[in-house]
């Protein structure tokens, strides 16, 4: 099989924005979600009442040791029957969110164990309400030391989003699959997906990378 | 102002203080001393309510800190009430703790702001004045990353005053700072205790700044008061042969 750059340059424009559009949107509403749930989770498993605190940590945990890919198809699949009706994108960025929120509450919860204890103890001796205590002192410094790791998670999610096409979601995998089976060929389209995920994927990592080192020093 | 009546505290096995008593009159300047782990930072941390006493009682302004009246009982003390007690005490570190994610002006205004309800231009006018007193103007703007240990210190100084307590209690302040800046936080100190009606409690290695800013000296071992009185006296003419040890101790150190 030959490269056939006519081709590859005819479906292009296609691939970039239909099907990249679908999966930087999964990408980024998963993302958004996983951040916000996971300080939540982070939050409520922090909770000194034990009837929160469990069961939260055990849905979580529920979470983190069943595919993704089963988490999809519940939700696609069955929550209609309970009268819940989303788009297929939709779900699959709950989906998404809520599988990684598992994991983003424990780099929050590690976050936020990394505060010093002086600056609890300076918050007491300043006499800040505990809820001041949490939103301008404590969570800024968490959030600030969660950053990279939060950062590999977007990566994460950016790679794992062609799972998706499971739910009927046509991102740029699923749209280059379909190119490449009405024309028998697979080669083109299948590079260009990839490349897409290499050329956003590293500059990525490099970035968090970065952003690491800078917050080491 | 401050008031311990046979104060026991202990961490597991361990006893720090024993049945403890003293008193501190309003206004005074009173510095703690005596050996590494004879349970001076304790005193200052139970004050600040950073821990809790396992038995007897602490008051501060005749406010109890570990219990309160609920009707004609008494029960232990809830955040509201530690809130109100908190109120008139204030606390410096030796590790200064500002908070890195603030500049200075706002690790200055912050509790004003949040605790007292303070409007925030009022607090940053305060906390000018405050920044000016420990000659630290034009710092306002700075992150405490940006600061020597010594400026750190005087921010966290200034961070104390700011809520306006009656009481202050500074923990061996200046022992984490290079020995150079020293005497500047040394002095400042000086002049805030001299200027103001400040109750002031003090744990430093420094017998000179003891001698210096205090009224009276308390010379602990073992969680025990082993002598009690001005300076003069204890750096002059020591009764106890444990306290002859231990300024023998600082002094060859
Ligand atoms: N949270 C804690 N848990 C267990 N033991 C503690 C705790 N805090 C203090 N101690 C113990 O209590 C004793 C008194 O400690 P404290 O810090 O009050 O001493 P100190 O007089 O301030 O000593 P230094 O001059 O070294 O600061 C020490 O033996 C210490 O190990
Ligand atoms: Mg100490």
């Amino acid at each position: 099989m030959i490269w056939d750059w006519n081709w590859a340059l005819e479906i292009l424009p296609q691939l970039l924005t239909q099907g990249l559009l679908v999966t930087v949107q999964a990408t980024l509403g998963g993302a958004v979600l996983a951040f916000a749930l996971g300080l939540v989770v982070a939050l409520l498993r922090r909770s000194r009442r034990a009837y929160i605190s469990r069961p939260v940590g055990a849905v979580m945990e529920f979470i983190r040791s069943t595919p993704l890919l089963v988490q999809l198809f519940v939700l696609y699949y069955v929550l209609p029957d309970f009268g819940f009706k989303m788009t297929a994108l939709t779900t699959g960025i709950i989906g998404l969110g809520v599988h990684y929120a598992a994991y983003t509450s424990e780099v929050y919860r590690a976050g936020i164990d990394g505060v010093p204890k002086g600056q609890w103890e300076a918050a007491i001796a300043l006499n800040m309400p505990r809820p001041y205590t949490w939103i301008s002192i404590v969570l800024p410094q968490a959030v600030r030391r969660a950053l990279p790791a939060l950062g590999n998670y977007v990566v994460a999610i950016f790679k794992e989003s062609p799972q998706l096409s499971v739910i009927t979601v046509v991102d740029v995998v699923g749209l280059a699959r379909g190119v490449g089976s009405e024309s028998f060929r697979y080669l083109e389209p299948m590079t260009i997906a990839g490349l897409f995920f290499l050329l956003i994927a590293i500059p990525a990592s490099m970035l968090i990378r970065r952003m690491e080192r800078r917050l080491d020093t | 102002m401050i008031q311990f009546d046979k104060v026991v505290k202990r961490f597991g096995d361990v006893t720090v203080l024993r049945e403890l008593d003293f008193h501190v009159k309003p206004a005074e300047r009173v510095t703690l001393i005596g050996p590494s782990g004879s349970g001076k930072t304790t005193i200052l941390r139970l004050l600040m309510t950073l821990e809790r006493v396992t038995s007897g009682t602490i008051e501060v302004d005749g406010q109890c800190l570990s219990h309160m009246k609920r009707g004609d009982r008494t029960v232990p003390a809830d955040e509201k009430h530690l809130r109100q007690v908190r109120k008139k005490i204030g606390m410096v570190f030796q590790q200064f703790n500002l908070f890195p994610n603030m500049n200075v002006l706002r690790n200055i205004t912050e509790a004003p702001v949040r605790a007292l309800g303070v409007p925030r231009e009022q607090a940053e006018e305060k906390a000018r004045e405050l920044l000016e007193m420990v000659e630290l103007s034009d710092k306002a703007l700075a992150h405490p990353s940006q600061l020597s240990g010594g400026q750190q210190q005087r921010v966290a100084i200034a961070r104390a005053l700011a809520m306006e307590p009656e009481v202050l209690l500074l923990d061996e302040v200046t022992s984490a700072l290079d020995p150079e800046l020293v005497s500047g936080v040394q002095s400042l100190l000086r002049d805030i205790a001299r200027s103001s009606n400040l109750t002031l409690l003090c744990v430093t290695h420094e017998m000179n700044f003891a001698r210096d800013i205090s009224h009276r000296v308390l010379m602990f071992d073992q969680g025990q008061i082993v002598e009690d009185g001005p300076p003069e006296q204890i750096f002059n003419e020591p009764e106890q042969q444990r306290t002859r040890d231990f300024l023998q101790a600082v002094l060859d150190a």
